[in-house]
């Protein structure tokens, strides 16, 4: 049976912890809004360039001249997979479940007899994969944890390291792992292949994006130089989803340990009423007993 | 014929500016044309200059853009530029940074690539030049 001392002793520090999960839900709070305000204002680019590039590319593919990032080497023995995660923890599932599907995708590929080569973006992915699949983990690290807020900047350096390591021949296909932010209790994680560009054939978009558009200087020359910064922006959507997702995942996770936190100091607080009950009622019974005596 | 059309300019991070505009100059890869109202569908790929857009008020107002994409559909023209200022001589020294880089890259590049990249580097002197 713990002494009163002690339960008063677990009581306040269970309240310091409550006290410093609270804080943090309410940073990660105000991070996420801001995140999310980030991602929100990437929208007009992204949505823009992927209906150019898409309508472009439905116009190209398949003739003879389609630049390599968009139909690929001809290959796909060879894949890069880019693993985007947090730098910090405390953020529950988030870290795990992109580790997880880029594991699994692993795995599969490996089993096909594929090669798979690992990229981290971010530290904790890094952490759990190095105890996984060390063999495949390369040193290809971006690290981020400097990066107050996310810019281009950041999205082009990854696509830009990306993009040589294609043209130097060192892997076909290019996949990168993050999670999608649906709401602040559900981050789904999901795998999107970059390189080659994957677009969704929707007939009616194909259809108004191929009507009497001009290009120049030529349809094959705008695509050569929009496809790498087609790259760079899904990175950079991806990195902005990502870290509202992880915002949102800190904030629910922080929001359960203070409540967890809540509920151990009131049955802490139970235990520890009784045990001073029980003593007081001890002490009673004695000097009761001691007078009887007399 | 309508006398004004939508004009975006876009950026990765964020939308920059949005409204109605009567014109629009900008710097396509094949030399600089103006878009006007009802202009016929382009998409080009845009050299390092100036965009210049006049409002349907009549103000003109000038964007120092470092390269991207215009699309110019029936509904208006939307300008993305990975980097785009209001050309005025406080913002030179942004473009001026970015001039150093491509000099460099300049230097580096390989044989065949060679002309292009001076030719961005030309371009940036003269979009340095042109911010007042």
């Amino acid at each position: 049976m713990p002494s009163l001392k002690d339960l008063k002793n677990r009581i306040n520090s269970v309240k310091s912890t409550r006290k410093i999960t609270k804080a943090m839900q309410m940073v990660a709070a105000a991070k996420l809004r801001r995140a999310q305000e980030a991602a929100e204002a990437a929208r007009p680019y992204a949505e823009r360039m992927e209906t150019v590039v898409g309508g472009l590319a439905r116009a190209v593919k398949g003739s003879e001249s389609a630049p390599k990032l968009l139909a690929g080497t001809g290959s796909d023995q060879r894949h890069l997979l880019v693993v985007m995660t947090a730098e910090r923890g405390l953020c529950g599932g988030f870290n795990t479940s992109i580790v997880k599907l880029a594991r699994q995708h692993a795995e599969r590929l490996k089993g096909e007899g594929k090669t798979v080569h690992i990229m981290t973006v971010g530290r904790k992915g890094r952490d759990q994969l190095k105890r996984f699949q060390p063999d495949t983990l390369g040193d290809d690290h971006v690290d981020l944890s400097g990066v107050k807020r996310l810019g281009y900047e950041d999205a082009l350096s990854i696509a830009q390291g990306i993009l040589g390591r294609f043209d130097e021949g060192e892997f076909d296909v290019a996949t990168i792992f993050y999670a999608r932010f649906q709401s602040v209790i559900s981050q789904e994680p999901t795998a999107q292949r970059i390189i080659p560009a994957d677009f969704d054939d929707t007939g009616d978009e194909a259809e108004r994006a191929g009507t009497l558009t001009d290009y120049e200087p030529s349809e094959e020359s705008v695509l050569a130089d929009l496809l790498p910064r087609a790259v760079a922006t899904q990175i950079f959507t991806a990195l902005l989803e990502n870290a509202a997702s992880e915002q949102g995942a800190r904030m629910s996770a922080m929001d359960n340990a203070t409540r967890n936190a809540g509920d151990m100091i009131d049955d802490l607080t139970l235990e520890y009423n009784r045990t001073r009950q029980a003593a007081i009622t001890t002490e009673l019974i004695e000097i009761i007993s001691g007078a009887e005596a007399l | 014929m309508a006398d004004t059309m939508h004009f975006d300019l876009v950026s990765p991070e964020r939308r920059l500016d949005s409204y109605e505009a009567r014109e629009v100059r900008l710097p396509g890869a094949e030399g600089q044309f103006t878009a006007m109202p009802d202009h016929a569908p382009v998409i080009t790929t845009l050299r390092p200059g100036l965009v210049v857009v006049t409002a349907a008020d009549g103000a003109v107002k000038s964007y120092a853009v470092t390269g991207g994409f215009a699309e110019i559909t029936q509904g208006g023209t939307a300008v993305l530029a990975e980097r785009a200022y209001t050309a005025t001589a406080d913002n030179k020294a942004e473009v001026e940074a970015h001039l150093e880089a491509a000099r460099r890259k300049a230097d580096e590049a390989p044989e065949e690539h060679r002309d292009a990249a001076h030719l961005l580097v030309d371009d940036l002197v003269q979009l340095i030049e042109d911010m007042v």
